[in-house]
């Protein structure tokens, strides 16, 4: 007979179920889908990114904005600026791709989606990781998470840049489908950035006297309510500066071709 | 209306055991504690579990159902096939006594770890003005049945035993976000959480809230709040400036 005194080994052992999971269901479908999702997200951006036809006047392909040097078309430019100047000879998406980028890379549901479906740290709940030892966000690398704050900061901008460029194409070409396509990715974008975490931290979520401060209360229940569909509105801004950014560079290719485009 | 379900139940003492097989009646309306309490009353006297309240409110018979964390006294049979053969084993996380009962002291200890509620000196009980605006926030937190399903679920410490230590989980970081949203609270517990209570260890994949029988919103309301005080406190040089230029307190 087992001993069952407090004190003996076996009193201090978890149930030793020898199997990762004794879950049923298909808990897998959902880490594997959001790895083909944002693997498809970081595919299409080097391409975009690499590729030349990111606009035909009025419209801007979102992954290429704001086009900051010389080498770009002169209309691409914002405001008709170029303070990079002309010793930059890149593609003008790789200078400013770190800011959107890195703020969906730091952002708190992301976090979320890649540990679960690249990392695998946990795949699903109460499935166990493969890992031996974590340390979470303790150490560098990932203790730069921290900085999300900053890439919001960056983010309202490029969200700014955005919704101008779509102003912009709707006020040149209110009838072009294209117009539109602009315009419904600068809501998602400005939805998906204003619904952020360190949004709702910065509004009012470090006081701990709302009563006190009845605006940034205001603006923090606004947030708030926004935060709640932060997930959605990261998968639907993705999709939506993917699919903005295609269109715009299937008209400029001339693939897409249709008179109201 | 009754059949018979098939069930796997984990039996033994201490972490040594195995799942044995039953075949037991179910009728309409019943839930997985039901079961349990007839394969007690037919077939297995001995089997242990532990529960109280019986109405998804004491946080005493949590358990893992079909691999999934789950209150037995909250899961309705009707939810399961009645092909499907269910399989109930003890929270995976701390230290088995007997079948399906645990001993969960890890999250007391780690309660007592945290200091207590601190008002500021001078201000008595009685005598502390709150807005309802104010206190919100840490009210949800206190819907806790402390069922321990979000610290049984946290692969921080279900899958690292050595991270025990370190990490005080979702249960008591939620309490320690309570205590620093308070406006009465004055200790310190930015520093504290991150450097004494593991709040770095939490990854933020949400298992803990998704398990929560009384739906707080533990990620998004407590520990990513928490973890964004913490940067205040810790990663951020414009805050930390801004505090030195304008006097002002992190509390």
């Amino acid at each position: 007979m087992t001993q069952t005194t407090p004190d003996a080994p076996v009193r201090r052992q978890r149930a030793q179920i020898k199997v990762r999971t004794l879950r049923t269901d298909r808990w897998w479908i959902a880490p594997l889908l959001t790895f083909l999702a944002l693997t498809a997200f970081l595919v299409y951006g080097v391409w975009a990114i690499l590729d030349g036809s990111y606009f035909i006047d009025p419209y801007i392909a979102p992954f290429s904005s704001p086009c900051l040097s010389t080498s770009c078309v002169e209309g691409a430019r914002l405001f008709g600026w170029a303070p990079i100047g002309d010793w930059y000879t890149l593609p003008p998406g790789l200078l400013i791709l770190g800011l959107p980028g890195g703020f969906r890379l730091t952002c708190y549901y992301y976090r979320k989606s890649y540990y679960r479906s690249f990392w695998l740290s946990p795949p699903a709940c109460a499935v166990q990781e493969p890992h031996g030892k974590y340390t979470g966000e303790t150490r560098f690398p990932l203790i730069m998470q921290n900085i999300h704050r900053y890439f919001f900061y960056a983010a309202i901008l490029i969200g700014a840049i955005l919704s101008y460029d779509a102003i912009l194409a709707m006020v040149h070409k209110p009838q072009g489908l294209g117009s539109w396509i602009l315009l419904v990715n600068a809501v998602l974008i400005v939805a998906y950035t204003l619904s952020c975490h360190s949004c709702r931290h910065i509004t009012a979520g470090r006081l701990n006297h709302f009563s006190k401060h009845p605006l940034r209360y205001k603006a923090w229940t606004f947030v708030s309510k926004l935060n709640a569909k932060h997930q959605p509105l990261a998968w639907a801004s993705m999709f939506s500066v993917m699919g903005a950014d295609l269109y715009v560079r299937l008209v400029a290719k001339g693939i897409i071709a249709f008179p109201f485009a | 209306m009754s059949y018979k379900a098939k069930f796997k139940v984990w039996r033994g003492e201490g972490g040594e055991g195995k799942l044995e097989d039953f075949t037991v009646e179910v009728n309409e309306g019943e839930v997985v504690l039901d079961i349990i309490h007839r394969l007690q009353a037919t077939q297995a006297p001995d089997l242990a579990v532990r529960w109280n309240c019986k109405a998804g409110k004491c946080g005493s018979c949590s358990m893992e159902i079909n691999g999934k964390p789950r209150l037995g006294c909250m899961t309705r049979m009707s939810t399961f096939t009645e092909e499907e053969t269910i399989t109930v084993t003890p929270m995976r996380t701390f230290p088995v006594i007997k079948d399906l009962v645990t001993d969960v002291s890890f999250n007391y200890q780690k309660a007592m770890e945290i200091p207590s509620f601190t008002p500021p000196a001078g201000v008595r009980p009685g005598e502390y003005r709150m807005q309802q605006v104010d206190v919100e926030r840490s009210q949800e937190f206190r819907k806790c049945i402390e069922c321990f399903m979000c610290n049984n679920v946290c692969h921080v410490i279900r899958d690292h035993e050595e991270n025990k230590t370190a990490f005080a989980g979702p249960r008591f970081l939620m309490r320690i976000a309570e205590l620093d949203m308070h406006p009465y609270d004055v200790a310190d517990r930015q520093e504290a959480a991150q450097e004494e209570h593991g709040l770095g260890h939490c990854n933020i994949t949400k298992c803990c809230t998704e398990v929560c029988p009384e739906h707080i919103k533990i990620t998004d309301n407590a520990l990513i709040p928490m973890k964004e005080r913490v940067a205040d406190r810790k990663y951020d040089p414009l805050v930390w400036l801004g505090n030195k230029i304008f006097k002002r307190s992190s509390k």
